[in-house]
């Protein structure tokens, strides 16, 4: 089961929505993982015809499956960061009207929304749907690293160090939840780490 | 007092452009810069006359950083109801007039890589506000301005002298007519429509850009309605306990300011929504004419926008 079901939070954390086919001549659809299927849901071969894939497997096998759908472009990629410089052409490249597709983590449609924004899309006209993963792309408040894929509560800043709660304060413009050190006035006294949403 | 704050102006020149448009030029009255605005604002312009206040917004047309005056076209509607008649005959040179602060319903989208400009006869007027402004900003536009013929093409030889590469004129009388389809097709990412002109205009462009997948977010339009006449029907304001009748040739908003009631109001068009007001009661049919409520609130029967929207029946009770 490659769902999720966020529980209610606060208004800044996102919504993720769920993949429908729109009108339109071009359509980008970015696949991580899991993200495979929903895309999988939604393929009919007149939109595939039209449509510029880009799977990123990270370890997932729906390669094939994929490819079978005979999307006029197909790409598949490691990870996000070996199909970053393809995704920023491809928008670079492209003429208002495409139509941009994202599943996978919250990471990864986070930071293709920022680049997709950057390119001159609206975020609001941007489809998003949630598959696989729940790890988090968390920025430390204080030294402002990124720490990516976090799956525990607290964890620890991968660059300065400090231990951080996971908040669900986002922010849109750096595609990351918000990292506060947890043991500031009591260093040491650092609950045990769970599993964010446990 | 409702609307926007008051400026008292005097007009300091009038020059008709052709058959139907006069353009016509405010300067403060106390000598004093009016305020900068934003291309794609207008003002309310309030005309005395006779017993008849009439408040009509127009689209300034001048350097929006200009502060010493601002302009307007004004269109001649011989069928409407009096205000661009009262303009056109009534004013001259040296007369004192009130103007609203600006307020701007149809603003540029900054975010926007490159704007595209689609106007249809006197709506050329924001867009000669908004090129100003994006040409000392270095900004990336483009106009496309569809006239009936040559001689009612106002502003055209001054736009196609200054920007011969972006501005493209089209003539109904000579068949010419804008390619849309070919045009929106491969516009750059980041590509913001803006569209203003008569109602069919606004539609086929808003709904071939749609056709074409562009986003709701990325297209623009402004349309102003001037209220029509129809027939005259009796309203009661339940807050102010008042009865007021409604003319043949009046709004419901102008009836109720008549009447000595102040509503709230800026657009006077239909399109900003300050208006709105709650319907208490309702025997008959309210005739909608604004494009701020969605089509459930008309259907509620709940709220109207007493600028535009009249009403046919026995009773009206309004919550204001």
């Amino acid at each position: 089961m490659s769902k999720f079901e966020f529980p209610p939070s606060i208004t800044s954390r996102p919504i993720w929505g769920s993949l429908t086919p729109r009108q339109g001549k071009h359509h980008l659809m970015i696949a991580e993982a899991e993200g495979a299927e929903a895309v999988l849901d939604i393929a009919s071969p007149e939109l595939m015809a039209k449509t510029h894939l880009i799977y990123l497997a990270r370890g997932t096998d729906y390669g094939d499956k994929l490819r079978a759908l005979n999307p006029q472009h197909f790409r598949e990629s490691p990870t996000f960061g070996a199909a970053r410089q393809r995704i920023e052409r491809v928008l670079q490249d492209a003429a208002m009207g495409l139509q941009l597709y994202l599943t996978g983590t919250e990471g990864m449609m986070g930071q293709v929304m920022q680049m997709a924004v950057t390119a001159g899309i609206p975020h609001t006209a941007i489809q998003t749907e949630h598959r696989g993963s729940t790890a988090r792309r968390m920025q430390c408040v204080h030294c402002k690293g990124i720490t990516e894929d976090v799956e525990i509560d607290p964890f620890v800043c991968s660059h300065c160090g400090l231990n951080l709660f996971v908040r669900d304060h986002y922010s849109r413009r750096l595609a990351a939840y918000q990292g506060v050190c947890i043991d500031a006035e009591d260093p040491g006294n650092v609950p045990e780490s769970k599993g964010i949403y446990e | 007092m409702s609307g926007a704050e008051k400026i008292t102006v005097t007009v300091t020149d009038i020059v008709p452009l052709n058959e139907l448009v006069t353009r016509f030029k405010f300067e403060r009255t106390d000598g004093a810069l009016l305020p900068t605005f934003s291309g794609g604002a207008h003002t309310v312009v309030e005309m005395k006359d006779g017993d008849t206040t009439r408040l009509n917004p127009y689209s300034l047309m001048s350097d929006p950083m200009d502060q010493r005056a601002y302009t307007i076209s004004v269109r001649r509607d011989d069928a409407g109801r009096g205000g661009s008649l009262f303009m056109h005959r009534n004013v001259k040179i040296g007369d004192e007039m009130t103007l609203s602060y600006p307020v701007n319903l149809f603003s540029l989208d900054l975010r926007a890589k490159k704007h595209l400009f689609f106007a249809g006869g006197i709506g050329i007027t924001p867009f000669l506000a908004q090129i100003k402004q994006l040409e000392r900003t270095g900004g990336n536009w483009e106009l496309h301005y569809a006239c009936r013929s040559e001689a009612l093409g106002s502003y055209v030889d001054e736009l196609t002298t200054h920007y011969p590469n972006q501005v493209h004129i089209y003539y109904d009388e000579q068949d010419q007519k804008i390619d849309l389809e070919h045009l929106l097709d491969g516009q750059p990412l980041g590509t913001h429509i803006y569209v203003c002109g008569p109602k069919g205009m606004i539609g086929w462009v808003r709904n071939t850009a749609e056709q074409l997948g562009w986003p709701r977010e990325a297209v623009h339009h402004e349309e102003f309605l001037a209220p029509q006449s129809g027939k005259p029907f009796e309203v009661k304001l339940a807050v102010s306990n008042k009865v007021i009748q409604v003319g043949e040739h009046e709004s419901l908003l102008e009836a109720i300011e008549r009447a000595g009631v102040d509503a709230p109001y800026l657009c006077r068009g239909g399109a900003c929504g300050q208006c709105e007001t709650d319907v208490v009661e309702c025997d008959g049919e309210i005739l909608h004419r604004d494009h701020w409520l969605d089509e459930a609130e008309h259907a509620s029967g709940k709220k109207i926008m007493p600028c535009v929207s009249r009403f046919e029946g026995k009773t009206l009770v309004l919550d204001r």
